[in-house]
């Protein structure tokens, strides 16, 4: 195995895309160090990103967010800024593993991961985030939900690396929480997670994004519990049917950690849970 | 091949070469005799194997030894000022915090990290903080207590 820190995104790049063998990127480490140690993966190549300008940087654009991708999530909380605009989004980063884990752990790291759990996935798709993906033809974005295609298996291509996390710019009166079900109180993988961010004109839902997280093969954006709540203040009747277009939407498996019809009612009762809370911080009561 | 770093290791300049895929871990206890960090899980879920780098704590089980270079780490063996143990390794012998010892040196490590971030924590922020730090023997409230008492002293108060 060779290890390179290289001090460009296109010599990362160029790196990645020159390796024939299997290559992964170390960012925090806390998942590539694991899957290296435990023999899931021997890789050829690890390229480390740590050493690249702007890699460990929250800086500001257009009103949002741009955050490198070897950020610790701890950088994140400590940000008062970001934690101000994006609450949800910071919590449930703040949720991954152990503080030893929080000082290394990133968000690219746990998107590109691609664990259908992933406490910061739902949060990053509710709240509509965009990802810079470097690679051989140059730099594109894209959301959040298009990076994840199945357990462990992302659609960056052969070459692409996450250079940041754009969490964008919202209209004054915007909100967003994650929550997630587990059996303890720290230290675990989500049974279920929800992401709900959401805007308000008044006192009605003027715009919504609704995110399931552990409930299906990958973390899901799920139209059709945003739907249910845009244009409502949120009451009995528009709650019932958020919980209902959100276990609708689930098609989980049966494991150690929650049985198939656990997880479809947990979700629609997080996704309503996360929604009052995002609502309330909407309108500046939380 | 082998990786030639150069890093600070409380405080004093430090060299090795490591393999590629070696870890931190690995490099302090079998290259440079640090044998104060231990590997319990080896997968980060433990925290026996707490160090800092650059003044953030991790895991030095999730770390390669290549990261180090030009990084500053501090390990348990940093703790005491010669023979004059710090007032959390002597609250932990007054409390009798440990029993194995196997944790012992991450959970200090973790616990002067916290104490230098927040010198007055809540007891359930220091559960918090320590939620990465598995002890098999005492349970946790004699660990915790120890904290809190050191954290008392340390304020002065």
């Amino acid at each position: 195995m060779r290890y390179e820190s290289p001090p460009t995104l296109d010599d990362a790049v160029a790196l990645l895309a020159a390796e024939t063998g299997t290559s992964r990127v170390l960012a925090g480490g806390t998942d590539v160090l694991v899957q290296l140690r435990s023999g899931m993966v021997e890789p050829d190549l690890i390229v480390d990103i740590k050493r690249i300008e702007g890699m460990h940087d929250i800086a500001e654009e257009g009103g949002g967010y741009r955050i490198g991708a070897a950020v610790p999530s701890v950088a994140m909380a400590e940000h008062e800024g970001l934690s101000a605009l994006w609450p949800g989004v910071v919590e449930a980063v703040g949720l991954v593993g152990s503080t030893q884990v929080q000082g290394r752990c990133t968000l690219a790291g746990n998107l590109c991961n691609a664990s259908p759990a992933a406490d910061s996935v739902p949060a990053l798709i509710a709240a509509g985030a965009l990802v810079r993906l470097h690679g051989p033809d140059g730099q594109r974005d894209v959301p959040a939900e298009e990076v994840g295609t199945s357990p462990g298996r992302t659609s960056l291509k052969k070459g692409e690396v996450v250079g940041s996390i754009l969490l964008p710019a919202r209209p004054a009166g915007s909100g967003d929480a994650y929550l997630r079900f587990i059996p303890r109180t720290e230290m675990d993988i989500a049974v279920v997670g929800a992401g709900v961010s959401l805007s308000v004109e008044g006192d009605t839902i003027s715009q919504a994004r609704v995110s399931l997280g552990a409930v299906a093969p990958t973390a899901l954006l799920v139209a059709e519990a945003a739907d249910a709540i845009v244009g409502t203040t949120l009451d009995d009747a528009a709650c019932e049917k958020l919980a209902a277009a959100a276990s609708a939407a689930c098609n989980p498996i049966d494991d150690k950690r929650g049985t198939i019809e656990f997880r479809v009612k947990v979700s629609g009762v997080l996704a309503t849970r996360a929604a009052k809370i995002a609502l309330a911080r909407a309108k500046g009561e939380a | 091949m082998q990786i030639h770093v150069s890093t600070k290791i409380n405080g004093d300049d430090a060299e090795y070469l490591c393999d590629p895929d070696e870890t931190l871990l690995d490099v302090l206890r079998d290259r440079l005799g640090l044998t104060g960090a231990k590997e319990g899980c080896g997968t980060g879920d433990c925290g026996a194997c707490s160090v800092t780098l650059d003044g953030r704590l991790v895991c030095s089980c999730l770390v390669l030894g290549a990261e180090a270079d030009g990084r500053e780490v501090t390990t348990i063996e940093g703790m005491a000022e010669g023979e004059m143990l710090h007032p959390l390794q002597k609250k932990f012998l007054d409390h009798a915090a440990l029993q194995c010892g196997i944790c012992t040196p991450g959970i200090l490590v973790a616990a002067k990290n916290l104490l230098e971030r927040n010198p007055d924590p809540t007891e359930t922020e220091v559960r918090y903080w320590l939620a990465g730090n598995l002890c098999r023997c005492t349970g946790y409230d004699k660990i915790v207590r120890a904290v809190m008492d050191a954290a008392t002293e340390m304020r002065g108060s």
